[in-house]
């Protein structure tokens, strides 16, 4: 039932000549069958429009869309094959639970037995058959979610498509669904694009991820690509919390020289000025380092404590164990490995190595 | 880039609606000009005098009463309802025990026709029998109420009828509006040592100007359309004391076999609405923000 | 504004205010019936707001069958259906037509739609004075002038821009995820406003219906202008009643007429006055 997702040089631009808008700029995207591909970045980088031209609820300037092989840019969504949860839910108000799984079947003449066991199917797997005969207004916001996966299961489509689905639940709520999603995933495989703006979301649930902005794919990698060797600064510091550090300065090739300081750091030699980025777990308090600060603020979240430290070359932010010592005002030294320090040009924030 | 069918389908539903209004808006407007500019009499006859109806139009005396007491009534009956709507609305916003009763009390009169409010106000302003006489009745033998008949005052009892009928309905939109308001800005002017009436006067009925504006609007658009009122009411009279232009368009249009005049005096009665509604409407489409 | 208000001068200041302003409202109604139920005699004799002796019918099935209307003199009977089968069409026809147009202007915008939906907003506002000598013109040429289905033609075309914009605004509101969920589901434009959009259409087709039914029933302008001898709405029927000058002026017959005339209208506003309401301040405020 898998299939293929290819989105070929996307371009979607608004306006006329030079008064032109372009919210996607050639993006090139290739999703296998059964992958979980996220769409990832803040609000107005492109990620929904990209989505609703996968849906056919907008269309492209230029590019393709292919889903199994064929370009479906200027169908309509229903011939696409294609299910989408939305992030209101959307549910049909006037009709019943086991209606609004079921409408996709009736609109394609399904007949009434089979729509009716498949709309048994799909709620036993959402374990939602007791609420079959309640309208959406009577059902809790996490109640609301699984039908509106259970109308988008019931369709077995080529394609799953969700956007930013979880950013109405409370917090607990999102960490328990989220779970939920992955588990329908593994078992039904259908290929998935998942829209959000939560990095978190991101990371758990992608098998890749493609970070955008401005209508740009920034990066397009699987979790570990993304976290460990971000293309770029904005990959950087938007996936990871606290952020990744990052300081500016001249690296030589054994020593960075950052303002005030400079300390024996590997690195790629270059003539113009470099971005360290380092996150926040690989830094460690090394009393040795020339690197040296005062804490200003410590922040215990329980497993972890954060602590900022303001050193003559910038602010960090480290994160070390629950049961460290440090007190704001004390005197530290800091230090990272050479094999955790990321470098980036500081003009272009492209990565380095 | 769509040619689907699910992109034409809108546009063929609503298009009916767009030629059809068009056509009775816009059309019919522009051939009522044309005829202004004609000299048509009894029957439309297409021949050319330019502004000549306008001329005899502005020199005549009748159309000067109609103008003058559409400033009268206008103006009374709007300012009137207004001020009646809004004592009225503050009352009731006031957590009144009967607040529905009276609302449904207050708003009724907005239910009948203005000839059946006309036809009744004529008898209950009956020179003889009507409010005179129950005053008399009731201790004060001089009293007189001749207005209905009397050339000067009749307009009068046009705003009186008028105010009847509409105040309500001002006190309803007046009401919706109070009840809009941020209650915690009423407490935060309570805390700070304001009273009641000083709470109204200087917060709350100014937060309601778009209400007041729009108020304004739809009881101007109705007293410039004034028609059945009048004619159940005087019937234009006496003689012609209480004609109003919508009175004198169809006395000229349909009695009188005047129909160029009858139509450029309906030409001036659309440039004075749209004077006032075009500003208004153009505001409002402007300022709102548009949805997907 | 919190605390359960106490019995203080302003209060009984408020109260009096209020119960003044109810008598001014209800005497012109209670005059009216008072009167439809006196004699000529009681009437000369009596004063405005003085009772009658007994409930007498007469003036009231005089006002039905047998007052003088100009020519005829068959009561307002003959009107009140000419009513009738002008505003029951006309209501639904402009309705219906209404929730069309609202559909598609919130829910299938295309370029230039909110463009001509303002153009199309100037009909709520405009004098139909304008439309009067050109419209009688069309009507005679479609040979429905002087007749039931003019007036309905009429009705419609006029109240378009307000039932458009009733709905159009209501159906704002249904967030546009919804349509496009039913669209991924299969659903095409009139799967869409069957299913889905209509059922959620319950209150503003309620205040559509009754806005249209009391401007058209209560309507005179088109209903003088445009009716024949035989289509004449009762309005027009009560204009004649009260306006006749042959012999004595019955007044007791005038506001019996009244208030049969009157009575479909405030009937439904009692029945369903919050519908009437809600009508008039989704009418006024704001375009």
């Amino acid at each position: 039932m898998a299939s293929s997702l290819q989105i070929a040089g996307i371009n979607k631009r608004y306006g006329k000549a030079d008064k032109s808008v372009e919210v996607l700029k050639r993006i090139d995207i290739h999703v296998e069958p059964g992958e979980f591909l996220i769409l990832v970045g803040p609000s107005g980088c492109g990620k929904s429009t990209l989505l609703n031209i996968i849906a056919g609820l907008d269309e492209p300037t230029e590019g393709e869309i292919r889903i199994g092989g064929r370009n479906v840019v200027g169908m309509p969504p229903r011939d696409r094959d294609i299910a989408m949860v939305f992030q209101s839910y959307a549910l049909y108000p006037t009709l019943s639970v086991a209606d609004n799984i079921g409408f996709a079947l009736e609109m394609r003449k399904m007949p009434k037995a089979e729509r009716q066991a498949r709309i048994a199917e799909v709620a036993a797997m959402l374990q939602i058959e007791h609420l079959l005969d309640r309208r959406p207004s009577q059902l809790s916001g996490g109640q609301r979610q699984r039908v509106a996966m259970g109308r988008a299961l019931a369709r077995q489509p080529q394609l799953f498509l969700f956007d930013e689905p979880l950013s109405n639940l409370d917090a607990k709520l999102r960490v328990e669904m989220r779970a939920e999603i992955k588990r329908l995933h593994q078992s039904s495989g259908i290929t998935s694009v998942y829209v959000t703006h939560d990095q978190v979301e991101a990371m758990t649930l992608g098998s890749r991820i493609a970070v955008m902005k401005g209508g740009v794919v920034q990066q397009l990698g699987s979790p570990d690509e993304i976290y460990n060797r971000p293309a770029n600064t904005y990959v950087a510091t938007f996936i990871g919390s606290p952020t990744m550090n990052l300081v500016r300065g001249r690296q030589t090739g054994q020593q960075f020289e950052m303002l005030g300081l400079s300390v024996p750091l590997a690195g790629p030699a270059s003539p113009q000025d470099v971005l360290l980025g380092v996150r926040p777990e690989h830094l460690r308090f090394d009393d040795a380092s020339p690197w040296r600060g005062e804490v200003s603020v410590v922040e215990p979240t329980g497993p972890d404590t954060y602590v900022v430290v303001d050193t003559p070359a910038g602010t960090l932010t480290l994160r070390t164990g629950a049961q460290t010592r440090v007190q704001p005002g004390d005197r530290v030294g800091i230090t990272v490995d050479a094999v955790h320090a990321h470098w980036f040009d500081a003009a272009s924030e492209a990565r380095l190595s | 880039m769509k040619n689907s069918f699910e992109n034409w389908l809108p546009r063929l539903v609503v298009a009916p609606a767009f030629v059809l209004g068009f056509a009775f808006i816009y059309g019919l407007m522009v051939w009522n000009g044309v005829l202004s500019l004609s000299a048509s009499r009894m029957l439309p006859n297409y021949e050319w005098v330019g502004l000549a109806q306008y001329e005899k139009l502005w020199e005549m005396d009748r159309w000067w009463v109609a103008l003058k007491n559409l400033a009268i009534f206008g103006g009374g009956y709007v300012l009137g309802s207004l001020a009646i709507g809004v004592v009225l609305a503050v009352l009731l916003d006031q957590k009144i025990r009967a607040e529905g009763a009276l609302r449904t009390i207050y708003l009724y009169p907005m239910a009948l026709s203005f000839i059946v409010t006309g036809t009744a106000w004529k008898w209950l302003l009956n020179p003889d029998q009507g409010l005179e006489k129950l005053v008399q009745g009731w201790g004060f033998p001089n009293f007189q109420f001749d207005w209905l008949v009397n050339t000067d005052r009749a307009i009068y009892c046009v705003v009186i009828a008028g105010i009847w009928q509409s105040a309500g309905f001002a006190m309803a939109l007046f009401l919706a509006g109070l009840r809009g308001v941020d209650d915690s800005i009423i407490k935060a002017a309570q805390v700070d040592g304001a009273s009641l009436p000083r709470i109204y006067w200087r917060i709350v009925l100014p937060a309601l100007r778009p209400v007041f504006f729009s108020t304004l609007m739809v009881l101007s658009h109705l007293a410039i359309k004034s028609f059945d009122l009048v004619m159940a009411l005087t019937a234009g009279g006496p003689g012609y004391a209480t004609d109003v232009p919508a009175t004198f368009m169809y006395t000229m249009s349909f009695s009188r076999g005047q129909i160029g005049l009858g139509a450029a005096s309906a030409t001036m009665m659309l440039a004075t609405v749209a004077a006032l509604v075009v500003p208004y409407l153009y505001s409002e489409l402007r300022s709102k923000p548009h949805e997907r | 504004m919190s605390a359960k208000p106490s019995l203080t001068a302003t209060r009984v200041l408020v109260y009096t205010v209020l119960a003044v302003a109810a008598l001014f409202f209800l005497l012109p109604l209670y005059a009216m019936l008072v009167t439809s139920f006196k004699t000529a005699e009681e009437i000369r004799a009596g004063h405005l707001l003085s009772l009658p002796a007994g409930l007498n019918w007469d003036s009231w099935s005089t006002a039905w069958s047998s007052a003088c209307t100009g020519v005829d003199c068959n009561g307002l009977r003959p009107f009140f259906w000419n009513s009738v089968s002008m505003a029951v069409p006309a209501v639904l026809i402009s309705t219906l037509w209404g929730s069309l147009n609202g559909y598609v202007l919130s829910l299938w915008k295309f370029r230039g739609s909110d463009t001509l939906f303002g153009l199309l907003l100037f009909g709520v506002f405009m004098p139909f004075q304008v439309v009067l000598l050109p419209m009688s013109q069309v009507l005679g040429w479609l040979g429905i002038s002087s007749s039931i289905g003019g007036l309905v033609l009429v009705h419609c075309l006029a109240g378009l821009a307000g039932t458009t914009l009733f709905f159009r605004n209501y159906y704002s509101a249904i967030p546009g995820e919804l349509v496009n969920a039913a669209r991924i589901d299969g659903a095409g434009f009139w799967q869409i406003f069957w299913r889905i959009v209509l059922p959620l259409s319950t209150p503003i087709v309620m205040v559509t219906l009754i806005w249209q039914f009391t401007n058209i029933w209560n309507d005179f302008l088109f209903g003088v202008i445009f009716s024949g001898t035989d289509s004449k709405p009762i309005t027009v029927g009560l204009n004649n009643l009260a306006n006749t000058s042959s012999s004595v002026k019955a007044y007791n017959v005038d506001m019996a007429a009244a208030v049969i005339a009157g009575l479909p209208t405030m009937a439904i506003y009692v029945l369903a006055g919050k519908f009437f309401v809600r009508g008039l301040t989704a009418g006024a405020v704001k375009g």
